[in-house]
Protein backbone atom coordinates (compact mmCIF):
# COMPACT_ATOMS: atom_id res chain seq x y z
CA UNK A 1 0.00 0.00 0.00
CA UNK A 2 1.29 3.78 -0.60
CA UNK A 3 1.99 6.15 2.02
CA UNK A 4 -0.25 8.80 0.67
CA UNK A 5 -3.22 6.64 1.30
CA UNK A 6 -3.93 8.25 4.59
CA UNK A 7 -3.95 12.17 3.87
CA UNK A 8 -7.19 13.16 1.88
CA UNK A 9 -5.63 16.63 1.04
CA UNK A 10 -5.43 15.91 -2.34
CA UNK A 11 -9.14 15.81 -2.52
CA UNK A 12 -9.72 19.25 -1.90
CA UNK A 13 -7.59 20.53 -4.63
CA UNK A 14 -9.34 22.78 -6.94
CA UNK A 15 -8.30 20.91 -10.68
CA UNK A 16 -10.31 23.62 -12.64
CA UNK A 17 -7.65 26.03 -11.56
CA UNK A 18 -5.54 23.46 -13.38
CA UNK A 19 -7.82 23.27 -16.76
CA UNK A 20 -6.02 25.68 -19.36
CA UNK A 21 -9.23 25.70 -21.10
CA UNK A 22 -11.34 26.64 -18.50
CA UNK A 23 -14.24 28.55 -19.55
CA UNK A 24 -13.46 31.80 -18.28
CA UNK A 25 -16.40 34.70 -18.11
CA UNK A 26 -15.36 37.74 -20.18
CA UNK A 27 -14.58 40.90 -17.86
CA UNK A 28 -16.76 44.19 -18.31
CA UNK A 29 -15.15 46.82 -16.16
CA UNK A 30 -17.64 47.20 -12.90
CA UNK A 31 -15.56 49.25 -10.92
CA UNK A 32 -17.39 52.50 -11.50
CA UNK A 33 -21.11 50.89 -10.87
CA UNK A 34 -22.19 52.55 -7.21
CA UNK A 35 -25.50 51.50 -6.95
CA UNK A 36 -28.43 53.38 -6.45
CA UNK A 37 -28.59 56.76 -4.96
CA UNK A 38 -29.24 56.08 -1.56
CA UNK A 39 -29.59 59.99 -0.98
CA UNK A 40 -32.20 60.29 -3.50
CA UNK A 41 -33.83 56.83 -2.42
CA UNK A 42 -33.76 57.75 0.77
CA UNK A 43 -35.39 61.82 0.54
CA UNK A 44 -37.71 59.93 -1.70
CA UNK A 45 -39.25 57.28 0.96
CA UNK A 46 -39.12 60.16 3.75
CA UNK A 47 -41.41 62.05 1.48
CA UNK A 48 -43.93 58.97 1.36
CA UNK A 49 -43.23 58.52 -2.92
CA UNK A 50 -42.67 55.32 -3.04
CA UNK A 51 -43.58 54.37 -6.46
CA UNK A 52 -40.41 57.03 -7.26
CA UNK A 53 -38.40 55.59 -4.91
CA UNK A 54 -39.45 52.41 -6.02
CA UNK A 55 -37.93 53.64 -9.56
CA UNK A 56 -34.68 55.53 -8.35
CA UNK A 57 -33.99 52.32 -6.44
CA UNK A 58 -33.90 49.70 -9.37
CA UNK A 59 -31.67 52.34 -11.19
CA UNK A 60 -27.93 51.32 -12.00
CA UNK A 61 -27.95 48.47 -10.45
CA UNK A 62 -24.89 47.08 -9.45
CA UNK A 63 -24.26 44.11 -11.70
CA UNK A 64 -21.15 44.44 -13.05
CA UNK A 65 -18.83 45.42 -9.91
CA UNK A 66 -17.09 42.95 -7.88
CA UNK A 67 -17.69 44.90 -4.86
CA UNK A 68 -19.41 42.83 -2.09
CA UNK A 69 -19.90 46.01 -0.03
CA UNK A 70 -21.76 47.83 -3.42
CA UNK A 71 -23.89 44.78 -3.75
CA UNK A 72 -24.89 44.88 -0.07
CA UNK A 73 -25.72 48.33 0.51
CA UNK A 74 -28.06 48.22 -2.79
CA UNK A 75 -30.12 45.32 -1.99
CA UNK A 76 -30.65 46.92 1.80
CA UNK A 77 -32.11 49.77 0.12
CA UNK A 78 -34.09 47.84 -2.05
CA UNK A 79 -35.29 46.07 0.93
CA UNK A 80 -35.95 49.32 2.72
CA UNK A 81 -38.19 50.91 -0.32
CA UNK A 82 -40.23 47.49 -0.87
CA UNK A 83 -40.49 47.03 3.11
CA UNK A 84 -42.15 50.68 3.18
CA UNK A 85 -44.94 49.76 0.77
CA UNK A 86 -48.38 49.21 1.89
CA UNK A 87 -49.78 45.74 0.87
CA UNK A 88 -52.38 46.75 -1.38
CA UNK A 89 -49.62 48.79 -2.99
CA UNK A 90 -47.23 46.33 -3.99
CA UNK A 91 -49.59 45.09 -7.49
CA UNK A 92 -49.43 48.82 -8.55
CA UNK A 93 -45.92 49.15 -7.87
CA UNK A 94 -45.00 45.94 -9.72
CA UNK A 95 -47.16 47.03 -12.75
CA UNK A 96 -45.49 50.75 -13.27
CA UNK A 97 -42.30 48.88 -14.05
CA UNK A 98 -41.31 47.48 -17.59
CA UNK A 99 -40.14 43.96 -18.14
CA UNK A 100 -36.44 44.41 -17.37
CA UNK A 101 -37.89 46.40 -14.42
CA UNK A 102 -39.84 43.48 -13.40
CA UNK A 103 -36.55 41.23 -14.16
CA UNK A 104 -33.89 43.04 -12.04
CA UNK A 105 -36.59 43.50 -8.98
CA UNK A 106 -36.64 39.41 -9.34
CA UNK A 107 -32.88 39.46 -9.02
CA UNK A 108 -33.33 41.73 -5.94
CA UNK A 109 -36.08 39.74 -4.33
CA UNK A 110 -34.00 36.02 -4.76
CA UNK A 111 -31.29 37.88 -3.53
CA UNK A 112 -33.26 39.33 0.16
CA UNK A 113 -34.65 35.36 0.29
CA UNK A 114 -30.53 34.58 0.81
CA UNK A 115 -30.34 36.47 3.68
CA UNK A 116 -33.39 36.84 5.47
CA UNK A 117 -33.95 39.52 7.96
CA UNK A 118 -36.68 40.19 11.15
CA UNK A 119 -39.52 40.49 8.76
CA UNK A 120 -37.54 40.46 4.90
CA UNK A 121 -39.14 37.29 3.94
CA UNK A 122 -42.43 38.06 4.67
CA UNK A 123 -42.24 41.62 2.32
CA UNK A 124 -40.69 39.61 -0.43
CA UNK A 125 -42.68 36.83 -0.46
CA UNK A 126 -45.55 39.40 -1.38
CA UNK A 127 -43.28 41.13 -3.60
CA UNK A 128 -42.49 37.77 -5.29
CA UNK A 129 -46.43 36.96 -5.75
CA UNK A 130 -47.03 39.92 -7.88
CA UNK A 131 -43.39 40.13 -9.84
CA UNK A 132 -44.30 36.62 -10.81
CA UNK A 133 -47.75 37.50 -12.08
CA UNK A 134 -45.94 40.11 -14.15
CA UNK A 135 -42.80 38.39 -14.95
CA UNK A 136 -44.10 34.95 -15.64
CA UNK A 137 -41.91 31.91 -14.75
CA UNK A 138 -39.16 33.57 -17.17
CA UNK A 139 -38.27 36.07 -14.99
CA UNK A 140 -37.34 33.57 -12.26
CA UNK A 141 -35.35 31.44 -14.95
CA UNK A 142 -33.04 34.66 -15.86
CA UNK A 143 -32.59 35.21 -11.91
CA UNK A 144 -30.74 31.69 -12.21
CA UNK A 145 -29.50 31.92 -15.47
CA UNK A 146 -27.95 35.32 -14.91
CA UNK A 147 -24.10 34.95 -14.79
CA UNK A 148 -23.75 38.97 -13.61
CA UNK A 149 -26.33 39.79 -10.78
CA UNK A 150 -27.17 42.29 -7.85
CA UNK B 1 -54.02 22.20 -35.88
CA UNK B 2 -52.45 18.75 -34.99
CA UNK B 3 -52.31 15.33 -35.70
CA UNK B 4 -52.46 12.35 -32.75
CA UNK B 5 -49.03 11.13 -31.82
CA UNK B 6 -49.45 7.76 -33.33
CA UNK B 7 -46.33 6.81 -31.69
CA UNK B 8 -46.28 4.19 -29.35
CA UNK B 9 -44.54 6.01 -26.14
CA UNK B 10 -40.87 4.67 -24.69
CA UNK B 11 -38.20 6.30 -23.49
CA UNK B 12 -37.58 9.88 -23.10
CA UNK B 13 -35.23 11.96 -25.96
CA UNK B 14 -36.46 11.38 -29.33
CA UNK B 15 -34.80 12.95 -32.67
CA UNK B 16 -36.61 13.14 -35.74
CA UNK B 17 -36.27 13.94 -39.40
CA UNK B 18 -38.38 13.44 -42.30
CA UNK B 19 -38.25 12.61 -45.69
CA UNK B 20 -40.93 13.09 -48.45
CA UNK B 21 -40.72 11.66 -52.08
CA UNK B 22 -41.77 14.27 -54.37
CA UNK B 23 -43.93 11.78 -56.54
CA UNK B 24 -45.95 9.75 -53.72
CA UNK B 25 -45.83 11.13 -50.65
CA UNK B 26 -44.89 8.28 -48.68
CA UNK B 27 -44.05 9.47 -45.19
CA UNK B 28 -40.96 8.08 -43.25
CA UNK B 29 -39.10 9.37 -40.32
CA UNK B 30 -35.82 8.17 -38.43
CA UNK B 31 -36.31 8.58 -34.62
CA UNK B 32 -33.90 7.26 -32.00
CA UNK B 33 -35.42 6.52 -28.55
CA UNK B 34 -32.84 7.94 -26.24
CA UNK B 35 -30.76 4.71 -26.98
CA UNK B 36 -27.74 3.30 -29.46
CA UNK B 37 -30.43 2.94 -32.14
CA UNK B 38 -32.31 4.64 -34.79
CA UNK B 39 -35.49 3.31 -36.16
CA UNK B 40 -36.95 4.53 -39.53
CA UNK B 41 -40.75 4.43 -39.70
CA UNK B 42 -43.17 4.74 -42.30
CA UNK B 43 -46.57 5.72 -42.53
CA UNK B 44 -48.98 3.53 -43.41
CA UNK B 45 -52.83 4.51 -43.73
CA UNK B 46 -53.01 5.67 -40.16
CA UNK B 47 -49.99 3.88 -38.65
CA UNK B 48 -46.59 4.37 -38.57
CA UNK B 49 -44.91 0.79 -38.82
CA UNK B 50 -41.00 0.40 -38.12
CA UNK B 51 -39.24 -0.78 -41.19
CA UNK B 52 -35.87 -0.65 -40.54
CA UNK B 53 -32.93 -0.45 -37.71
CA UNK B 54 -29.44 1.28 -37.86
CA UNK B 55 -27.40 -0.21 -35.43
CA UNK B 56 -23.82 0.55 -35.69
CA UNK B 57 -23.31 3.56 -32.97
CA UNK B 58 -21.83 2.25 -29.08
CA UNK B 59 -23.29 5.21 -27.08
CA UNK B 60 -26.43 7.26 -27.05
CA UNK B 61 -27.65 8.89 -30.68
CA UNK B 62 -27.31 12.65 -30.04
CA UNK B 63 -28.03 13.50 -33.67
CA UNK B 64 -29.92 12.30 -37.42
CA UNK B 65 -30.24 14.38 -40.42
CA UNK B 66 -31.88 13.11 -43.22
CA UNK B 67 -31.02 14.42 -46.48
CA UNK B 68 -34.15 14.22 -49.15
CA UNK B 69 -32.33 14.47 -52.32
CA UNK B 70 -29.49 11.98 -52.37
CA UNK B 71 -31.79 10.07 -49.24
CA UNK B 72 -28.66 9.31 -47.25
CA UNK B 73 -28.99 9.38 -43.76
CA UNK B 74 -26.34 10.94 -40.68
CA UNK B 75 -26.13 10.44 -37.28
CA UNK B 76 -23.72 11.02 -34.49
CA UNK B 77 -23.66 10.06 -31.06
CA UNK B 78 -22.03 10.15 -28.01
CA UNK B 79 -19.62 7.43 -28.63
CA UNK B 80 -17.76 10.41 -30.66
CA UNK B 81 -18.91 8.83 -34.06
CA UNK B 82 -21.02 9.65 -37.35
CA UNK B 83 -22.32 7.48 -39.55
CA UNK B 84 -23.43 7.91 -43.18
CA UNK B 85 -26.07 5.71 -44.35
CA UNK B 86 -26.48 4.87 -47.82
CA UNK B 87 -29.41 2.75 -49.15
CA UNK B 88 -28.00 -0.31 -51.22
CA UNK B 89 -30.46 -2.52 -52.31
CA UNK B 90 -32.93 -1.85 -49.60
CA UNK B 91 -30.65 -2.10 -47.05
CA UNK B 92 -28.84 0.94 -44.82
CA UNK B 93 -25.30 0.57 -45.37
CA UNK B 94 -22.74 2.51 -42.87
CA UNK B 95 -20.11 4.12 -43.64
CA UNK B 96 -17.75 6.08 -40.78
CA UNK B 97 -16.75 9.18 -41.02
CA UNK B 98 -12.97 10.21 -39.46
CA UNK B 99 -14.06 13.25 -36.88
CA UNK B 100 -11.40 13.25 -35.03
CA UNK B 101 -13.03 14.63 -31.93
CA UNK B 102 -12.21 13.44 -28.13
CA UNK B 103 -15.74 13.86 -26.74
CA UNK B 104 -19.12 12.99 -27.41
CA UNK B 105 -21.49 14.58 -30.73
CA UNK B 106 -24.21 16.47 -29.60
CA UNK B 107 -25.88 18.04 -33.41
CA UNK B 108 -25.53 16.84 -36.93
CA UNK B 109 -26.93 18.59 -40.17
CA UNK B 110 -26.62 17.83 -44.14
CA UNK B 111 -26.23 21.51 -45.76
CA UNK B 112 -28.37 22.28 -48.44
CA UNK B 113 -26.93 21.07 -51.42
CA UNK B 114 -26.21 17.84 -49.33
CA UNK B 115 -22.59 17.24 -50.49
CA UNK B 116 -21.37 18.20 -46.81
CA UNK B 117 -22.74 18.26 -43.09
CA UNK B 118 -21.75 20.01 -40.18
CA UNK B 119 -21.26 18.51 -36.22
CA UNK B 120 -21.17 19.77 -33.31
CA UNK B 121 -19.71 18.16 -30.31
CA UNK B 122 -18.44 18.88 -26.67
CA UNK B 123 -14.83 18.81 -28.00
CA UNK B 124 -15.91 22.72 -28.21
CA UNK B 125 -15.42 22.68 -32.11
CA UNK B 126 -17.67 21.89 -35.19
CA UNK B 127 -16.76 19.07 -37.38
CA UNK B 128 -17.37 20.16 -41.46
CA UNK B 129 -17.63 16.95 -42.98
CA UNK B 130 -17.39 16.09 -46.91
CA UNK B 131 -16.74 13.41 -48.87
CA UNK B 132 -13.21 12.35 -50.38
CA UNK B 133 -13.64 10.22 -53.71
CA UNK B 134 -9.34 9.46 -54.07
CA UNK B 135 -10.27 7.19 -50.39
CA UNK B 136 -13.44 6.95 -50.29
CA UNK B 137 -14.04 8.11 -46.84
CA UNK B 138 -15.34 11.21 -45.11
CA UNK B 139 -12.66 14.20 -44.31
CA UNK B 140 -13.58 16.74 -41.56
CA UNK B 141 -12.05 19.67 -41.15
CA UNK B 142 -12.42 21.74 -37.74
CA UNK B 143 -13.82 24.77 -36.63
CA UNK B 144 -12.57 26.00 -33.16
CA UNK B 145 -11.51 29.29 -32.61
CA UNK B 146 -13.35 31.24 -30.80
CA UNK B 147 -15.88 28.08 -29.32
CA UNK B 148 -15.38 27.74 -25.57
CA UNK B 149 -17.79 25.04 -24.56
CA UNK B 150 -20.08 22.53 -25.91
CA UNK B 151 -21.61 23.05 -29.55
CA UNK B 152 -25.38 22.81 -28.90
CA UNK B 153 -27.02 23.77 -32.44
CA UNK B 154 -26.29 24.19 -35.98
CA UNK B 155 -28.42 25.61 -39.35
CA UNK B 156 -27.26 26.31 -42.47
CA UNK B 157 -27.68 29.56 -44.66
CA UNK B 158 -28.89 28.45 -47.97
CA UNK B 159 -25.84 29.28 -49.79
CA UNK B 160 -24.27 26.09 -48.38
CA UNK B 161 -21.45 27.77 -47.26
CA UNK B 162 -22.22 29.98 -44.36
CA UNK B 163 -23.21 27.54 -40.68
CA UNK B 164 -24.50 29.11 -37.71
CA UNK B 165 -23.48 27.55 -34.23
CA UNK B 166 -25.67 27.84 -30.80
CA UNK B 167 -23.23 26.89 -28.10
CA UNK B 168 -23.02 26.18 -23.99
CA UNK B 169 -20.48 28.92 -23.68
CA UNK B 170 -23.52 31.97 -24.45
CA UNK B 171 -22.61 32.43 -27.79
CA UNK B 172 -24.32 32.89 -31.22
CA UNK B 173 -22.15 32.71 -33.80
CA UNK B 174 -22.07 32.39 -37.84
CA UNK B 175 -18.56 30.78 -39.37
CA UNK B 176 -17.88 29.89 -42.94
CA UNK B 177 -17.57 26.20 -43.82
CA UNK B 178 -16.57 27.19 -47.24
CA UNK B 179 -14.69 23.81 -48.28
CA UNK B 180 -12.39 24.43 -51.53
CA UNK B 181 -11.92 21.23 -52.83
CA UNK B 182 -15.52 20.70 -53.24
CA UNK B 183 -17.07 23.48 -53.92
CA UNK B 184 -16.59 26.89 -55.72
CA UNK B 185 -15.75 30.30 -54.06
CA UNK B 186 -18.99 32.20 -52.35
CA UNK B 187 -20.10 35.19 -53.68
CA UNK B 188 -20.78 38.36 -51.20
CA UNK B 189 -24.11 37.89 -48.50
CA UNK B 190 -25.61 40.65 -46.35
CA UNK B 191 -23.58 38.91 -43.35
CA UNK B 192 -20.08 39.17 -45.73
CA UNK B 193 -18.30 39.32 -48.56
CA UNK B 194 -15.14 37.21 -47.44
CA UNK B 195 -15.56 34.03 -46.43
CA UNK B 196 -12.68 31.89 -46.00
CA UNK B 197 -13.26 28.30 -44.12
CA UNK B 198 -13.50 29.13 -39.93
CA UNK B 199 -14.13 32.97 -40.43
CA UNK B 200 -16.77 34.55 -37.80
CA UNK B 201 -19.51 36.55 -39.85
CA UNK B 202 -21.55 37.07 -36.64
CA UNK B 203 -21.16 37.17 -33.24
CA UNK B 204 -23.11 37.65 -30.43
CA UNK B 205 -21.90 37.43 -26.98
CA UNK B 206 -23.81 37.03 -23.93
CA UNK B 207 -26.84 35.32 -25.22
CA UNK B 208 -28.26 35.00 -21.36
CA UNK B 209 -27.75 31.13 -21.54
CA UNK B 210 -26.78 28.08 -23.17
CA UNK B 211 -28.03 28.77 -27.01
CA UNK B 212 -29.98 25.93 -27.30
CA UNK B 213 -31.25 25.84 -31.21
CA UNK B 214 -30.59 28.52 -34.23
CA UNK B 215 -32.27 29.14 -37.29
CA UNK B 216 -31.65 30.80 -40.59
CA UNK B 217 -34.20 32.21 -42.13
CA UNK B 218 -35.65 31.32 -45.74
CA UNK B 219 -33.42 33.94 -47.69
CA UNK B 220 -30.76 33.93 -44.98
CA UNK B 221 -30.45 37.22 -44.07
CA UNK B 222 -31.78 36.55 -40.81
CA UNK B 223 -30.79 34.14 -37.82
CA UNK B 224 -33.44 33.13 -34.68
CA UNK B 225 -32.01 31.62 -31.49
CA UNK B 226 -33.18 30.44 -28.31
CA UNK B 227 -31.03 30.57 -24.94
CA UNK B 228 -32.00 29.02 -21.82
CA UNK B 229 -32.86 31.98 -20.14
CA UNK B 230 -36.40 32.01 -21.70
CA UNK B 231 -35.41 34.14 -24.80
CA UNK B 232 -35.94 33.97 -28.54
CA UNK B 233 -33.19 36.75 -30.49
CA UNK B 234 -33.58 37.23 -34.15
CA UNK B 235 -30.00 38.92 -35.84
CA UNK B 236 -30.98 40.79 -38.93
CA UNK B 237 -28.14 41.41 -41.71
CA UNK B 238 -30.22 43.64 -43.73
CA UNK B 239 -30.07 46.27 -40.72
CA UNK B 240 -26.22 46.01 -39.55
CA UNK B 241 -26.34 42.36 -38.08
CA UNK B 242 -28.58 44.14 -35.31
CA UNK B 243 -29.83 41.57 -32.51
CA UNK B 244 -33.45 41.86 -31.35
CA UNK B 245 -33.87 40.20 -27.92
CA UNK B 246 -37.57 39.32 -26.74
CA UNK B 247 -37.31 38.03 -23.07
CA UNK B 248 -40.46 35.43 -22.63
CA UNK B 249 -42.20 34.85 -19.53
CA UNK B 250 -42.30 31.09 -20.06
CA UNK B 251 -39.85 28.46 -19.54
CA UNK B 252 -36.64 28.06 -21.94
CA UNK B 253 -37.24 27.33 -25.38
CA UNK B 254 -35.37 24.39 -26.78
CA UNK B 255 -35.84 24.26 -30.16
CA UNK B 256 -36.51 27.29 -32.85
CA UNK B 257 -37.59 27.50 -36.49
CA UNK B 258 -38.31 29.48 -39.39
CA UNK B 259 -42.04 28.72 -41.46
CA UNK B 260 -41.42 31.46 -43.73
CA UNK B 261 -39.82 34.91 -44.15
CA UNK B 262 -41.42 36.29 -40.94
CA UNK B 263 -43.04 33.92 -38.81
CA UNK B 264 -41.10 31.73 -36.08
CA UNK B 265 -41.89 28.44 -34.53
CA UNK B 266 -40.44 28.07 -30.77
CA UNK B 267 -41.15 25.40 -28.57
CA UNK B 268 -39.48 23.75 -25.20
CA UNK B 269 -40.34 23.30 -21.47
CA UNK B 270 -43.69 24.52 -21.67
CA UNK B 271 -44.48 21.43 -23.66
CA UNK B 272 -46.17 23.53 -26.27
CA UNK B 273 -44.71 25.60 -29.34
CA UNK B 274 -45.48 28.91 -29.94
CA UNK B 275 -45.78 31.19 -32.85
CA UNK B 276 -43.79 34.44 -33.22
CA UNK B 277 -43.37 36.92 -36.02
CA UNK B 278 -40.05 39.22 -36.54
CA UNK B 279 -40.45 42.27 -39.12
CA UNK B 280 -37.86 44.22 -38.80
CA UNK B 281 -34.94 45.03 -35.93
CA UNK B 282 -36.88 45.83 -32.30
CA UNK B 283 -40.39 44.75 -33.65
CA UNK B 284 -39.83 40.85 -32.62
CA UNK B 285 -43.28 39.42 -30.96
CA UNK B 286 -44.88 36.78 -29.78
CA UNK B 287 -48.20 35.92 -31.65
CA UNK B 288 -49.94 33.03 -30.14
CA UNK B 289 -49.68 29.31 -28.41
CA UNK B 290 -50.07 26.86 -31.38
CA UNK B 291 -51.54 23.97 -29.18
CA UNK B 292 -55.24 23.79 -28.30
CA UNK B 293 -55.84 22.67 -25.05
CA UNK B 294 -57.61 20.33 -24.45
CA UNK B 295 -61.19 19.82 -23.19
CA UNK B 296 -61.09 18.38 -19.56
CA UNK B 297 -63.68 16.92 -18.56
CA UNK B 298 -63.92 18.08 -14.72
CA UNK B 299 -67.68 19.31 -14.93
CA UNK B 300 -68.75 15.94 -14.68
CA UNK B 301 -66.86 14.62 -11.26
CA UNK B 302 -69.64 13.94 -8.72
CA UNK B 303 -69.61 15.48 -5.41
CA UNK B 304 -68.19 11.79 -4.17
CA UNK B 305 -65.48 12.40 -5.88
CA UNK B 306 -64.69 15.67 -5.23
CA UNK B 307 -64.43 15.30 -1.60
CA UNK B 308 -62.71 11.46 -2.00
CA UNK B 309 -59.68 13.33 -3.77
CA UNK B 310 -60.25 16.47 -1.21
CA UNK B 311 -59.53 13.78 1.82
CA UNK B 312 -56.78 11.62 -0.04
CA UNK B 313 -54.71 14.16 -2.18
CA UNK B 314 -55.61 17.57 -0.72
CA UNK B 315 -56.45 18.32 -4.38
CA UNK B 316 -59.86 19.07 -5.97
CA UNK B 317 -58.63 18.06 -9.49
CA UNK B 318 -58.45 15.18 -10.56
CA UNK B 319 -56.38 16.51 -13.62
CA UNK B 320 -52.32 14.62 -12.84
CA UNK B 321 -51.96 15.65 -17.09
CA UNK B 322 -50.44 19.24 -18.62
CA UNK B 323 -53.30 20.19 -21.12
CA UNK B 324 -51.04 20.38 -23.75
CA UNK B 325 -50.48 17.63 -26.36
CA UNK B 326 -46.91 17.37 -25.14
CA UNK B 327 -46.84 16.03 -21.95
CA UNK B 328 -43.03 16.86 -21.23
CA UNK B 329 -40.43 19.20 -23.01
CA UNK B 330 -40.59 19.38 -26.72
CA UNK B 331 -36.99 19.07 -27.50
CA UNK B 332 -36.77 19.05 -30.72
CA UNK B 333 -38.86 21.00 -34.39
CA UNK B 334 -38.44 19.90 -37.62
CA UNK B 335 -39.88 20.77 -41.19
CA UNK B 336 -41.76 18.23 -42.65
CA UNK B 337 -43.46 19.09 -45.64
CA UNK B 338 -43.91 22.72 -47.80
CA UNK B 339 -40.91 24.61 -48.87
CA UNK B 340 -39.24 26.37 -46.17
CA UNK B 341 -40.33 29.50 -47.22
CA UNK B 342 -43.65 28.49 -46.54
CA UNK B 343 -43.63 25.17 -44.35
CA UNK B 344 -46.67 23.65 -44.47
CA UNK B 345 -46.11 21.19 -41.71
CA UNK B 346 -43.55 20.29 -39.16
CA UNK B 347 -43.17 17.57 -36.24
CA UNK B 348 -42.44 18.30 -32.59
CA UNK B 349 -40.35 15.41 -30.97
CA UNK B 350 -40.41 15.73 -26.54
CA UNK B 351 -39.55 13.69 -23.85
CA UNK B 352 -42.34 12.13 -23.40
CA UNK B 353 -41.54 9.93 -26.14
CA UNK B 354 -44.24 11.39 -28.47
CA UNK B 355 -44.37 13.09 -31.87
CA UNK B 356 -46.54 15.43 -33.09
CA UNK B 357 -46.86 16.56 -36.59
CA UNK B 358 -48.30 20.01 -36.82
CA UNK B 359 -50.11 22.32 -39.53
CA UNK B 360 -48.78 25.80 -39.78
CA UNK B 361 -51.37 28.19 -40.88
CA UNK B 362 -50.01 30.67 -42.49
Amino acid sequence: MSKNTVSARFRRVDVDEYDENKFVDEEDGGENQLGPDEAEVDSLVRQGNLMEALHAVLKNPPINTKNQNVKDRAEGLVLKVLSAFKSSDIEKGVQSLDKNGVDLLMKYIYKGFERPSENSSAVLLQWHEKALAAGGVGSIVRVLTARKTV
Amino acid sequence: ISTSPSLPLYNPYIFSSRLQHGYKVAWKIAVSPNNNVVNIYEKKGKDWVKIDELTEHSGRITGIDWAPESNRIVTCASDRNAYVWTLKDSVWKPTLVLLRINRAATCVKWSPLENKFALGSGARLISVCYFDKENDWWLSKHIKKPICSTVLSLSWHPNNILLAAGSADLHCRIFSAYIKDIEDKPGPTAWGAKMPFGEVLLEHKDCGGWVHSVSFSPAGDQLAWVAHNSSISVADATEGKQVTQLSTSHLPLLSVLFVSASEIVAAGHDCCPYQFTFKSPGSLEFVKKLDIPKQTSKGSMSAMQHFRNLDKKATEEDDKELNTLHQNSITQLCVMSGDKSKVDKYSSVGLDGAMVIWTFKH
